[in-house]
């Protein structure tokens, strides 16, 4: 094998105790947290289950930081080939696909709901007659203020949606600035990979560290927005439709925020610590590349959740 | 890069396996881990059947002997589950992990580590799946469809484990169908042109876009299970605004892209075996890979054929009836070539090539039935009858299983360097072949007849037409210890394989000696072995 030829070898890691090991922590959180849920519906104590969960999760993070560490470390031994670093981007590549699969289906049971269900529950159309012997006082609207069972599910008192479109309303209105802090937070990202790739340390790390602030400013407006909603609006996830898409919708994108402003963070750190080269930065790239994939579902969000 | 640490490293894998149970563990080699999904694939298929053979010993009369209808319940639901997770799905992957590599002349798979991940999840996510059978309130008993509201309003608690055992089961399926992408688009030995890959590699590229595409909409629908369940949403309580019907179109929209990703690598396996037997080339190897890629895109058009009585809008029943029916063209297409390498070639009947002639006809007859109940109006009446049972049940046993088996005999010789004990790998698709019919063939006229799905008693009528089925399901269950014993008894011995093992084997894993070495193609194999198919 000690030809030099043009073909890098493809470095094929040794035994690792880092898969066997987090599908342990996986699986003990998964088990603990369904045992919390079920205790609660029980009306059972939650202590074991909750270490379970908390065990799990432990043993999970500390083996993917290892995990990632280990690559980081084999990275900057120079092990990978420029092949193994494609077969990164391709994962990522995917990986980022399967989330944008995952939001699809929340935007899927938006729709279907807001154009159909609602409107069949309503009276309208070749299926409205089931709504008139189901609710027959029910009538559709979005947001949806008055649930079909209203003893159910108690009904909010207020939707979130635009009702205006003038700049007045819009100035006061807290996802607009949210979706002017997120957008900014992609440019100067992109500065910040600019700065990279120029070999500009100082403006890299400044741009970061505005990216960062940005995510986190962004979460504490949401958590604003919840407050809100739960306080002011009575939309809980419990207040039928119209709350239930609202919450997991932004929820799960504020989770997905929550996981890329760490990446980011992770990022700025590493950066302190002059991990990249102009030529060599996957890491980086890859938590880009989720920033702005998490920034493009925040439109689709602002669109569909609060315009439309 | 520094060439001289990457020379370093890979000079120490020159040694072969480590000992001992951490081998297994902890290992990043392709040829093991595919070995584990397929020895984990086969123990859950006895699982999953043993399952069956309650349901079937349950049927062979009228009336109620052996178990109460919601202990039968938990049994059509957790033999379903296990059978598509535990048996099919992880066996493709399986074959995946020990093949592709070898066949496009790759090292190993492109992410080696996270490989073994995808498998080591699988255990814990059915280990609590399965023990939910022993918790308070039995199993889920909704069917492996798990229709809301019998899912959320009225399932049991254990509802909880297996929505997130699906959880990680579609993580450990997502990260798996990543690297089986990565590795065929980036690891392929210089000549390797995507139109010269086996058909095998290119049906798992597509399946593996598939998995990628339906699995997350499957956590998404599951989640919304559970927080309809735990934290009060009304996804599908219509009582607040939701739809149960809207649980359906998200289920199926992964279920039917699914039931492809279930058959894609099983066509992928037919189509190397029947020209190796046929001592031909594959006739109309691009039409295949277009037919495939059809097949896939269709996939995604046609979920709401399995909701025809559910109360849709007709402009929906019409599009989904056409789009459904459009499918039969480019499975035609397959068909037809498959028939056509056959066609005046100089054919010898071994093992695998039964079993890939099995599939071909009885793939073909579970199609037919496909195409039946695409009718819109003739749906209503086979809808959740034994018609529908028989039909999926011909392009899965028959189908994907037999295309499984086929596999492991043809390949069986390259993984352990003994060729397998041909008179008993007869025996065992002989035996196969009858029980396989006798089991499903008679539900269709159960069906037409009238005789529900998932009911664990029945009217007089249906009688003998069931004890026939049930005689076949205990033939063909039992039958497939032949079949563990072929391979164990493969394992520990027997005549030499040769490197070639069938005489009109063509592509690179059979370049490779037999059984094939830990690590093969470290460096890629001469550009000149790599042929057109």
């Amino acid at each position: 094998m000690a030809s030099e030829s043009s073909h890098e070898t493809y470095y094929v890691p040794e035994q690792s105790k880092f898969p066997f090991f987090a599908s342990i922590g996986l699986f003990l959180t998964v088990f603990g947290l369904g045992n919390v849920l079920n205790d609660i519906s029980a009306d059972a104590s939650v202590t074991g289950s909750t270490w379970t969960a908390l065990i799990g999760f432990t043993i999970l993070s500390f083996i993917l930081f290892q995990w990632f560490a280990t690559t980081i470390r084999e990275n900057r031994a120079g092990l990978n080939s420029a092949q193994l670093k494609r077969s990164y981007v391709w994962g990522m590549s995917w990986f980022i696909f399967s989330e944008v699969m995952f939001f699809a289906a929340f935007f899927g049971a938006l729709f279907y709901v807001r154009t159909l269900s609602v409107p069949w529950l309503g009276g309208e159309g070749a299926k409205g007659s089931a709504g008139e012997f189901l609710w027959p006082e029910f009538q559709a609207a979005w947001p949806l203020l008055v649930n079909p069972d209203p003893s159910a599910y108690p009904s909010p008192h207020e939707g979130l949606n635009v009702t205006s479109w003038s700049p007045a309303f819009f100035a006061g209105y807290l996802p607009f600035w949210n979706t002017v802090i997120l957008i900014t937070s992609s440019v100067t990202l992109h500065f910040a990979h600019v700065a990279l790739k120029a070999e500009n340390r100082k403006r890299l790390i400044q741009w970061m560290v505005v990216t960062v602030a940005l995510g986190i400013i962004f979460l504490g407006l949401q958590a604003m927005e919840y407050v809100e909603a739960y306080g002011h609006y009575g939309i809980t996830l419990d207040s039928g439709i119209y709350g239930s898409t609202f919450f997991l919708l932004t929820g799960f994108h504020g989770f997905h925020v929550t996981l890329g402003t760490f990446m980011l963070a992770v990022m700025l750190i590493r950066c302190l610590k002059g991990h990249f080269k102009p030529n060599d930065h996957f890491g980086f790239e890859a938590a880009a590349w989720y920033w702005h994939f998490v920034d493009v579902v925040w439109v689709g969000l602002f669109i569909f959740v609060y315009l439309w | 890069m520094s060439t001289s640490a990457a020379l370093d490293h890979s000079h120490d894998h020159h040694h072969g396996p480590a000992k001992g149970i951490t081998r297994w563990l902890f290992t990043t080699n392709h040829k093991d881990i595919g070995s584990m999904y397929l020895w984990f694939s086969f123990a859950m298929f006895l699982l999953g059947g043993t399952f069956a053979l309650v349901i079937r010993a349950e049927l062979f009369q009228p009336g109620l002997q052996f178990v109460d209808p919601s202990f039968f319940n938990q049994m059509t639901t957790m033999h379903g589950l296990v059978m598509v997770f535990g048996a099919v799905m992880p066996a493709f992957v399986g074959l995946a992990n020990w093949m592709i590599p070898l066949m496009i002349g790759a090292p190993d798979m492109a992410l080696p580590r996270m490989n073994n991940w995808s498998f080591w999840i699988l255990p814990f996510a059915f280990a609590m799946m399965v023990s939910t059978l022993f918790m308070e309130g039995g199993g889920p008993n909704f069917g492996w469809t798990f229709y809301a509201p019998l899912s959320t309003t009225y399932g049991p608690p254990s509802t909880t484990f297996f929505i997130f055992a699906v959880h990680i089961l579609g993580a450990s399926s997502i990260m798996g169908a990543i690297n089986v992408i990565a590795t065929i688009l980036n690891m392929r030995a210089p000549g390797m042109t995507l139109m010269k890959m086996p058909l095998f590699v290119w049906t798992w590229l597509i399946t593996a876009y598939l998995l990628i595409a339906v699995m997350p909409v499957l956590a998404g629908v599951v989640t919304m299970m559970l927080f309809d369940i735990h934290f009060g949403t009304a996804f599908f309580d219509a009582a607040g605004g939701g739809d149960p019907v809207l649980f359906q179109h998200l289920f199926w929209f992964f279920g039917h892209p699914e039931v492809y990703i279930m058959i894609l690598p099983a066509f992928g396996i037919v189509s190397a075996i029947i020209p190796t037997f046929a001592r031909k080339r594959l006739f109309g190897y691009d039409s295949m890979v277009y037919a495939t890629a059809s097949i896939a895109f269709l996939s995604f058009i046609v979920w709401a054929h399995h909701m025809f009585t559910v109360g849709m809008p007709l402009a929906g029943q019409l599009f989904f009836m056409y789009a459904t029916m459009l499918i039969a063209v480019p499975t035609g297409v397959k068909v037809f070539n498959w028939v056509a390498t056959m066609f005046r070639g100089s054919m010898t009947f071994e093992t695998p090539m039964l079993f890939a002639i099995a599939f071909v006809v009885l793939f073909t007859i579970g199609g037919f039935t496909g195409v039946m109940l695409a009718i819109t109006p003739v749906d209503f009446q086979y809808h959740d009858t034994y018609f529908v049972v028989a039909h999926f049940h011909y392009v899965l046993v028959p189908g994907a299983v037999f295309s499984l088996m086929a596999a492991v005999y043809y390949w069986l010789p390259k993984w352990t360097g003994y060729m397998y004990d041909e008179t008993l790998g007869k025996l065992h698709f002989w035996l196969s072949f009858i029980g396989v019919n006798l089991l499903f063939f008679p539900q269709h006229f159960l069906g037409l007849a009238g005789m529900p799905r998932r009911i664990p008693d029945y009217a007089l009528q249906f009688a003998d037409f069931n004890w026939i089925s049930s005689v076949g399901g205990f033939l063909f269950g039992f039958s497939q210890l032949i079949l563990l014993f072929v391979v164990i008894k493969c394992v520990r011995g027997g005549k030499k394989a040769t490197a070639q093992v069938w005489e009109g084997a063509q592509g690179l894993e059979w370049t490779v000696p037999s059984p094939a070495p830990y690590h093969t193609f470290e460096t890629p194999p001469d550009a000149s072995l790599i042929k057109a198919q």
